[in-house]
């Protein structure tokens, strides 16, 4: 993947975290655009299907008919957003149509990005930063993509200057933290670790000691992956942040849940039962490219109101992206024809 | 497992219970609610329409129509399509005619490949064979490390690389290593990508040509959404899986992605993951599965583990002194502990007929590390204390209470409650049962 976007996308992490942008060269290209077109190779790249081939129909025709909501209906529910956010979605486009502000599928097209860029992001997501340190937590379900998220977030962050501590607080899944050793090596930060099998409060203890001790700008820790409904894990998940804060007051000051991109309808559950043990800010969707889903965030925007703060859009170290709304829903829903 | 489609289902049905005969629009309705619990449930939307034409053919037909209970009528043909579309009934696994029978797993990364390949391999070992796991995992930073570590945990042998960038390679010599080591079952683990992509694809293909495996295995996360068709069917065009195993079945909600796979591939769920632990793999059952989602329990699955896991000899001894009343604490404690061995106490009660329903279990946490106080609790006490409950005094209760740890309030809860349960026993031993009940 080529690095013309990088300055760009740089300054949209910049501007998530609330951090000066880094000198832009001139010739680069919007953050948007920058974004999408990430997007779009991504997906290309991975041969993923097409969310419905209905939909190219639907914004080629020139009138909207019952059939075009059936299709419509139907394509939102293949990208998982779950049938009450498709209803929600169908019925204010319905609305719209019926005002004579959607006539033609073109216009459809239109009407649909900027509808699901309103439910998602009336405001872009941010992750301030401003304590020494700022203290992350990342939590998820197991296999979401955690720790390679937290490898990414340590690669921008220090690539904007800021100094990072991860802590390894995965102390179950075996290697687990030799994993993570490898992206701290990457993104050229520091970790701080214990033997398998130790609490992981006592590990997120000490990273925001080690933290404050190296004065560190941002201390992200890890987790064990849990599945949501695993009682005692989310206790303990539950004391972990405790812990945190007992370590420094007001930490953590952001919990991010990462969801797997080809997540279901049980993403909801995730985010439901997750917020009910810690606090969580943001969502981190990843593994977006090549299936190009992930609808399930306008079904926890819709019942939990939590934004989208970040998209894994590729496995290389800088696929890493703020979460852009908008470039989010064409990337789903627009086919090449109608961008 | 498949709880929440469950709950949808008997919703749809008390609402048409005790009004006789259906008419067409109960139908309709009846097929809108299945059509959205099973959406709900992550079913792949072909495999929804499919279904439900076929449920709602049946079900305007004469069988239910004409029918005095026409809503059980429904739910038999629900009931029957489910079984039917899982594939009716338990497929194994295939073993060579030869040895070693090799078996290939693949998957998308994050689905479970790695955890499972050593669940499995735990599986035959416990079964009398000799595994051998191969690492060929070259991609993901730590996964070789991984699977060595869970071969010690399970005691089975690894092997792996150190280095390696080409897995056809690390394959062909693992099975070769396993042929000298007299191995007859090798599990190979691969890399799994983020994405469907033609280079995993590729790198797949081309180790199933090199090593001709028994099975190829696709481990398939049961929390995956409609993509769990897309992911199905790209495996299956470029290596022709021959079964899957569905990871992660011990959440909430979820598992309709078991009868997408194999409605659109054809292909056997041959195994559930149902938990963390290396042990927690089990047989699919397409029947009891379709039992599970009407609401029916997973009594057979139930029983299944209690015969794995209880000793019958024992179990008649203390049935014994639980109708005398004689039960000691030291029979509670081994009671405690051949229960544990079945599983998570929350799970199993999940399997009970009537206890899987909407509400009942929702408001019931099962902490299993308050289970792990009663055990050392009944530990700290000598054996005449177990014997003899209630010579443990003040004093007793306070070296008890240090020595496991706990509180003398928590002794004290566990020594009423022991109280009761053994008055209770010699209740039900008189033949008290049926009173209790309110029969």
């Amino acid at each position: 993947m080529s690095d013309a976007g990088g300055g760009a996308d740089l300054g949209a992490f910049a501007e998530l975290f609330g951090l000066e942008p880094p000198p832009v060269p001139d010739d680069a290209p919007a953050p948007r655009r920058g974004l999408f077109r990430r997007l779009r190779e991504g997906i290309a790249a991975s041969q993923a299907q097409p969310i419905s081939p209905q939909l190219a129909g639907i914004y080629q025709s020139k009138l909207v008919s019952d059939a075009t909501w059936d299709d419509l209906e139907e394509a939102l529910v293949l990208a998982d957003c779950g049938m009450p956010a498709t209803m929600d979605i169908v019925a204010a486009l319905r609305a719209e149509a019926d005002a004579g502000r959607v006539t033609s599928g073109d216009s459809l097209a239109r009407a649909l990005a900027d509808e699901i860029t309103r439910r998602l992001a009336p405001e872009p997501a941010r992750i301030p930063l401003g304590d020494d340190p700022t203290v992350i937590l990342v939590v998820g379900v197991n296999g979401s993509g955690k720790t390679t998220t937290i490898g990414k977030l340590a690669h921008r962050l220090t690539e904007l200057g800021q100094k990072v501590v991860i802590g390894a607080g995965d102390t179950f899944r075996a290697a687990a933290v030799e994993q993570l050793a490898v992206w701290a090596d990457r993104a050229g930060v520091d970790i701080v670790k214990q033997a398998p099998g130790a609490d992981p409060g006592a590990v997120a203890f000490d990273a925001v000691a080690a933290g404050r001790a190296r004065s560190a700008d941002v201390v992200i820790i890890d987790t064990a992956g849990r599945l949501q409904t695993q009682h005692n894990l989310m206790e303990e998940l539950r004391k972990v942040h405790g812990v945190t804060g007992k370590a420094m007051e007001g930490a953590p000051h952001h919990v991010l849940l990462v969801i797997d991109c080809t997540t279901g309808q049980n993403g909801l559950s995730q985010a439901r039962l997750f917020s009910e043990a810690v606090p969580v800010s943001g969502l981190v969707l990843t593994k977006f490219d090549g299936v190009a889903r992930g609808g399930i965030v306008l079904a926890i925007e819709r019942e939990l109101g939590i934004p989208v703060a970040m998209i894994g859009v590729g496995e290389s170290i800088d696929d890493l992206q703020p979460f852009d709304a908008r470039a989010f829903a064409e990337a789903i829903f627009a086919p090449d024809a109608a961008v | 497992m498949f709880d929440a489609l469950t709950d949808k289902l008997q919703g749809v049905f008390s609402g048409l219970k005790g009004r006789g005969k259906l008419t067409e629009s109960d139908i309709d309705k009846a097929m809108r609610a299945i059509r959205l619990s099973l959406l709900e449930a992550d079913v792949s939307l072909p495999v929804v329409k499919q279904l439900t034409t076929a449920i709602k053919e049946r079900a305007t037909g004469d069988e239910v129509m004409s029918s005095i209970t026409p809503d059980q009528q429904v739910v038999k043909i629900v009931d029957e399509e489910l079984t039917r579309l899982m594939g009716g009934t338990n497929v194994g696994l295939a073993m060579a005619p030869s040895p070693p029978t090799v078996i290939l797993m693949a998957g998308l990364q994050g689905s479970g490949k790695t955890t499972h390949t050593a669940k499995l391999a735990r599986l035959l070992a416990a079964e009398g064979r000799a595994p051998l796991m191969v690492a060929c995992d070259v991609r993901r930073p730590a996964a070789m490390e991984q699977l060595a570590v869970l071969g010690d945990q399970i005691g089975v042998p690894v092997h792996r690389e150190e280095g390696a960038t080409d897995p056809v390679a690390v394959a062909r010599d693992g099975i070769a290593a396993a042929k000298r080591a007299g191995r007859d079952v090798v599990l190979i683990d691969t890399a799994g990508r983020l994405t469907i992509d033609a280079e995993m694809m590729d790198e797949l293909v081309a180790i199933r040509d090199a090593v001709r495996p028994t099975s190829v295995i696709l481990v398939v996360d049961a929390m995956t959404g409609q993509t769990a068709v897309d992911v199905a069917v790209a495996f299956q065009e470029a290596v022709q899986f021959d079964g899957a195993i569905l990871s992660k079945l011990d959440g909430d909600a979820r598992g309709g992605a078991a009868l997408s796979v194999r409605a659109v591939t054809g292909k056997p769920i041959l195994f559930v993951g149902t938990g963390e632990k290396v042990d927690a793999l089990e047989a699919f059952h397409p029947d009891r599965m379709a039992s599970r989602i009407l609401g029916m329990g997973d009594v057979l699955s139930l029983i299944e583990k209690a015969q794995q896991n209880v000793d019958e000899v024992d179990a008649k001894r203390i049935e014994e002194k639980m109708r005398g009343g004689n039960l000691t604490l030291d029979d509670f404690l081994d009671q405690l502990r051949q229960v544990r061995k079945m599983g998570p106490i929350g799970q199993l009660m999940g399997m009970i007929p009537g206890l899987g329903q909407a509400g009942k279990l929702k408001d019931v946490q099962v902490d299993e590390r308050r289970i792990d106080r009663v055990e050392a609790i009944i530990s700290s006490m000598t054996l005449s204390e177990r014997a003899r409950p209630d010579i443990i005094n003040g004093s007793r209760r306070r070296r008890i209470a240090e020595g496991s740890g706990t509180t003398v309030q928590e002794v004290n809860q566990l020594l009423a409650q022991f109280k009761q349960m053994q008055k209770l026993m010699k209740r039900i031993g008189k033949g008290g049962l049926p009173s209790m009940l309110g029969a």
